[in-house]
């Protein structure tokens, strides 16, 4: 098959997640700072994850890419730093630093050798509530995060799609707006609106300290105790309740054209549910029904029925993410090949989910992704980045430990028939975006 | 999810310079009976084995007139070998929770396999028949032709894409790094199944190959592997190209896309690895376009004029060739402006060299990012296949440390006169630019 293709729509979801392979402590400090310490002592390198409760979909009406915004200018100066004096300081320990925005987190990260910790901790403290912003850093960073929205999504007919996708989806709830925001707003955020946003969000008690590597369970929670302990937790911290989705009541659809594109493609998302504390069952049969339709290029529900079976496709896949605080979606693209319309590659789409409904789940192919599943753990125990990136995202979402740890063992509980369950559940075409991406000229089903 | 930023360059550029390696990593070295060498960090913390192999050469050995052949070739490893199709051979391998990964370059074949000790010996049976009797059935064939004609297709809408097949080019003419592997739409088209059985036999040979392996393995267990594995390739394949000659040589050309933001590619010639003053190129290449914040063209470009989103340059060392290039994106009205910085900072560096500030801390990154590569299996093997591939031996990482450190500032001075040829620095710009006067 061919590695480098593909439509480009899948996030990368580690299967398993983490298990009870590596070890893990987890601490909370006074201010309500929360702690997970995974060691690997295989390489003498520490990994230092700050993540936020807080991401695009809890910005304020009208100020659309601020959560994002932020994060570019966390990097500039504290009352005690020089703009770029951080990532400077990281370098000269030879270390990377780099930041990210979702729809429901913010996160800052570090990768240095062990014994710079000390170092890491004591500016990431810093930055938590003492961030100095001139109208001049605001001014400049507003054309780099334009200049990143034109890189990201304006240049690519498929972000754009997906943009469109997700506004069709959501309704009320705010994962319908762009994590970088909505060109004219982004456009008008201001250095008041990004200080306004740090001030109500960036505390100890909003805040999971991930440290992954080398390092004592016990020493990172002397460092955390001495340079996070004393900062101050906010009252402001209040639960993410956001607006929810009314019931949908009509299929939704949409047909996008664009110069740009090459290959027409469809892509359908229903609204789905996601993990929850202790509640993460019917997640864990969506994931393993992403897995048994589009999980593998070749022995897929999908790519076998429109791609081997049939010459209906060039690329099928299907695609979820379950660690979210809202319900996300499930997806399924399909690349027609040359000859066959949108129109026709998505009756082959129905016709393949009509049968699987009806027929369910071949008990060889759900062993083998199982073992599978039970493998990527042991494969994911070599990366302790990503067992990090794990923790902080599900703790971000308001999981706990307890959970992450819990995720693997049910995935292997889940039995073929919850998985059908879960799938009469979502396959539901009232609950559904369809959209179809043409050049101008194949707008015509 | 959005990042402060991406650097994508150095997927697009070749292998880049030699990875260093921590002293401490104690490397093996294996040669099986049938003499294929291979080198080893065995690791038994976590019960699987990391395995890399290189069979140099890559698409650069496409026949004459079959541009694209190793490409397909490539992608068709895994659809079907012995007596599995590709469905049996897919089960097969996801039944032992085997992982393999078949990626065609410029200068190489890459296979990655990751294989859990319990699984060893049939997970490198099915690897075997993979690499030794794949089957090339013709639906195969043809499946994979239109995933990789898609790919093609989408190439002429991608302007990214389209400046470095423009660079490449312009850089490389009728070598085969001045086209693409991947092919035309055309050549692909053209291709026979007899075609793509005579790119395997010229590709996958046993004088091409480089081994290494990190995990759970002995280096009497890997050693007893090898010729299992790999002995039945055929001993001699397809001639290796020789070398290229670099053509950009100066001027500016542009090519109309549509979109926000035009693609900026810009190169020169860069530097072997083998040549004395390399580490001082490295330096000086971390300083100007080091992809990280505190070098020059990211402080000029984005952070005081928010030009752009990331920009940065890369020595990219090919087998045959040797250039210096970077890469930004910059809004259609801004993307002139950026082009003069750039130009600026190339002439500023030739003239002026640099700071003793600034030598010390590209030293302190590059020595300092010493040994934080080689967290993990996948990473050391990866690492170890590199180093073999550019002719390091295994005491390597003992003495790179010291050749970063030995760099004076006579020396930095000295190199960067000689390296920065800013009357010779190309640039190709894909997009609708105001303002951008193109030389021809």
């Amino acid at each position: 098959m061919l590695r480098k293709m593909g439509l480009g729509l899948a996030a990368t979801v580690w299967l398993a997640g983490p298990g009870s392979g590596e070890p893990v402590s987890t601490f909370r400090l006074d201010n309500g700072m929360d702690i997970v310490v995974i060691e690997d002592h295989r390489a003498p390198v520490v990994v230092q994850m700050v993540w936020y409760r807080i991401g695009s979909a809890d910005e304020p009406p009208g100020r659309s890419g601020i959560a994002h915004f932020l994060e570019h200018l966390m990097f500039k100066a504290t009352d005690d730093m020089a703009a770029g004096a951080f990532s400077d300081a990281v370098s000269a320990q030879g270390g990377k630093d780099n930041a990210f925005t979702s729809f429901d987190y913010t996160a800052y990260h570090q990768r240095v050798a062990a014994d710079r910790l000390d170092l890491l901790m004591r500016m990431e403290a810093d930055r938590m509530r003492d961030l100095v912003l001139t109208e001049e850093d605001v001014t400049t960073e507003r054309q780099v995060i334009l200049e990143e929205r034109n890189q990201r999504t304006d240049s690519s007919p498929g972000a754009l799609l997906n943009e469109q996708v997700a506004a069709a989806q959501y309704l009320n709830h705010p994962y319908g707006v762009p994590v970088i925001g909505w060109r004219h707003e982004m456009a008008a955020l201001s250095r008041q609106d990004a200080l306004e946003f740090y001030r109500a969000n960036y505390a100890p008690n909003n805040a999971v300290l991930v440290v992954a590597g080398d390092v004592d369970p016990a020493a990172v929670l002397a460092l955390a105790e001495k340079y996070y302990g004393p900062v101050a937790p906010s009252d402001l911290i209040r639960p993410r309740i956001r607006p929810q989705e009314p019931p949908q009541l009509a299929e939704r659809r949409l047909v996008m054209s664009d110069a740009r594109v090459s290959e027409p493609y469809m892509m359908r998302s229903y609204l789905a549910s996601e993990r929850n504390p202790g509640d993460q069952r019917t997640a864990a049969a969506l994931v393993l029904l992403a897995e048994v339709l589009g999980g593998s290029p070749t022995t897929a529900v999908l790519p076998r029925a429109l791609q081997f079976d049939a010459q209906v496709a060039v690329f099928s896949q299907a695609f979820y993410n379950p660690t979210t605080v809202d319900p996300d979606t499930f997806n399924f693209a399909v690349l027609p090949q040359p000859g066959v319309s949108l129109t026709e590659a998505e009756a082959a789409l129905d016709t393949v989910l009509a049968r699987f409904l009806d027929t369910g789940i071949d008990p060889a192919d759900f062993a083998r992704i199982k073992t599978r599943i039970r493998a990527d753990e042991v494969y994911g125990r070599d990366n302790v980045q990503s067992l990090a990136q794990d923790y902080g995202a599900a703790l971000a979402v308001g999981l706990s430990v307890a959970d992450v740890q819990a995720w693997p063992d049910l995935l292997q509980a889940v039995a073929a028939d919850e998985v059908m369950a879960a799938a009469r559940k979502v396959l539901n075409r009232n609950n559904a975006v369809t959209a179809w991406l043409t050049a101008p000229e194949g707008v015509l089903p | 999810m959005m990042g402060r930023f991406v650097f994508f360059l150095l997927a697009l550029a070749g292998p880049l310079w030699a990875l260093p390696l921590r002293a401490e990593i104690a490397i093996q070295t294996v040669t099986s009976p049938g003499g294929i060498t291979a080198w080893l960090v065995e690791s038994h913390d976590i019960p699987f084995t990391a395995l890399e192999i290189r069979f140099r050469g890559g698409t650069s050995l496409d026949a004459p007139g079959k541009r694209g052949a190793v490409n397909l070739m490539t992608a068709l490893i895994e659809e079907g070998a012995g007596d599995l199709d590709a469905q049996g051979f897919a089960a097969a391998r996801d039944d032992l929770a085997a992982s393999f990964r078949f990626s065609p370059g410029d200068d190489e074949v890459s296979v990655s396999a990751r294989f859990l000790t319990e699984n060893r010996e049939p997970a490198l049976a099915l690897l075997r028949q993979a690499l030794v009797v794949p089957r090339f059935d013709a639906d195969a064939v043809e499946r994979v032709r239109g995933q990789v004609l898609t790919g093609l297709r989408g190439d002429e809408k991608d302007a990214s894409t389209l400046a470095a097949r423009l660079m490449s080019a312009r850089s490389f003419g009728d070598h085969p790094y001045g086209s693409s592997g991947d092919g035309t739409i055309a050549s692909v088209t053209a291709l026979t199944r007899d075609d793509i059985v005579a790119a395997h036999r010229g590709a996958l040979a046993r004088d091409q190959i480089t081994v290494a392996a990190a995990g759970d393995i002995t280096a009497a267990e890997l050693g007893a592997v090898l010729d299992e594995v790999l002995g039945g390739l055929p001993a001699t394949g397809a001639p290796q190209p020789g070398r290229a000659a670099y053509q950009a040589l100066g001027g500016l050309v542009v090519q109309d896309f549509p979109g926000p933001q035009s693609v900026v590619r810009f190169s020169q010639k860069g530097m072997r690895f083998e040549d004395p003053d390399y580490f001082a190129a490295v330096l000086l290449n971390e300083i100007l376009g080091g992809g990280r914040f505190g070098a020059r063209l990211m402080t000029e470009v984005r952070e005081k004029r928010g030009l752009t989103y990331g920009v940065g340059t890369g020595l990219a060392s090919y087998d045959h060739a040797e250039v210096l290039v970077g890469q930004f994106e910059s809004a259609n009205d801004k993307v002139a402006e950026a082009i003069a910085v750039v130009r600026a900072e190339w002439a500023t560096i030739a003239a002026n060299g640099v700071s003793e500030a600034e030598l010390s801390g590209a030293k302190t990154f590059l020595t300092g990012s010493y040994a934080l590569r080689f967290d993990g299996n996948a990473a050391i093997a990866t690492i170890l296949v590199g180093m073999q591939s550019i002719g390091l031996t295994p005491d390597y990482p003992a003495t790179r440390n010291a050749r970063v450190e030995a760099v004076t500032m006579a020396d930095i001075q000295r190199v960067a006169a000689e390296l920065f040829t800013p009357d010779e620095l190309f640039f190709v710009v894909v997009g609708q630019p105001e303002g951008v006067i193109a030389t021809e």
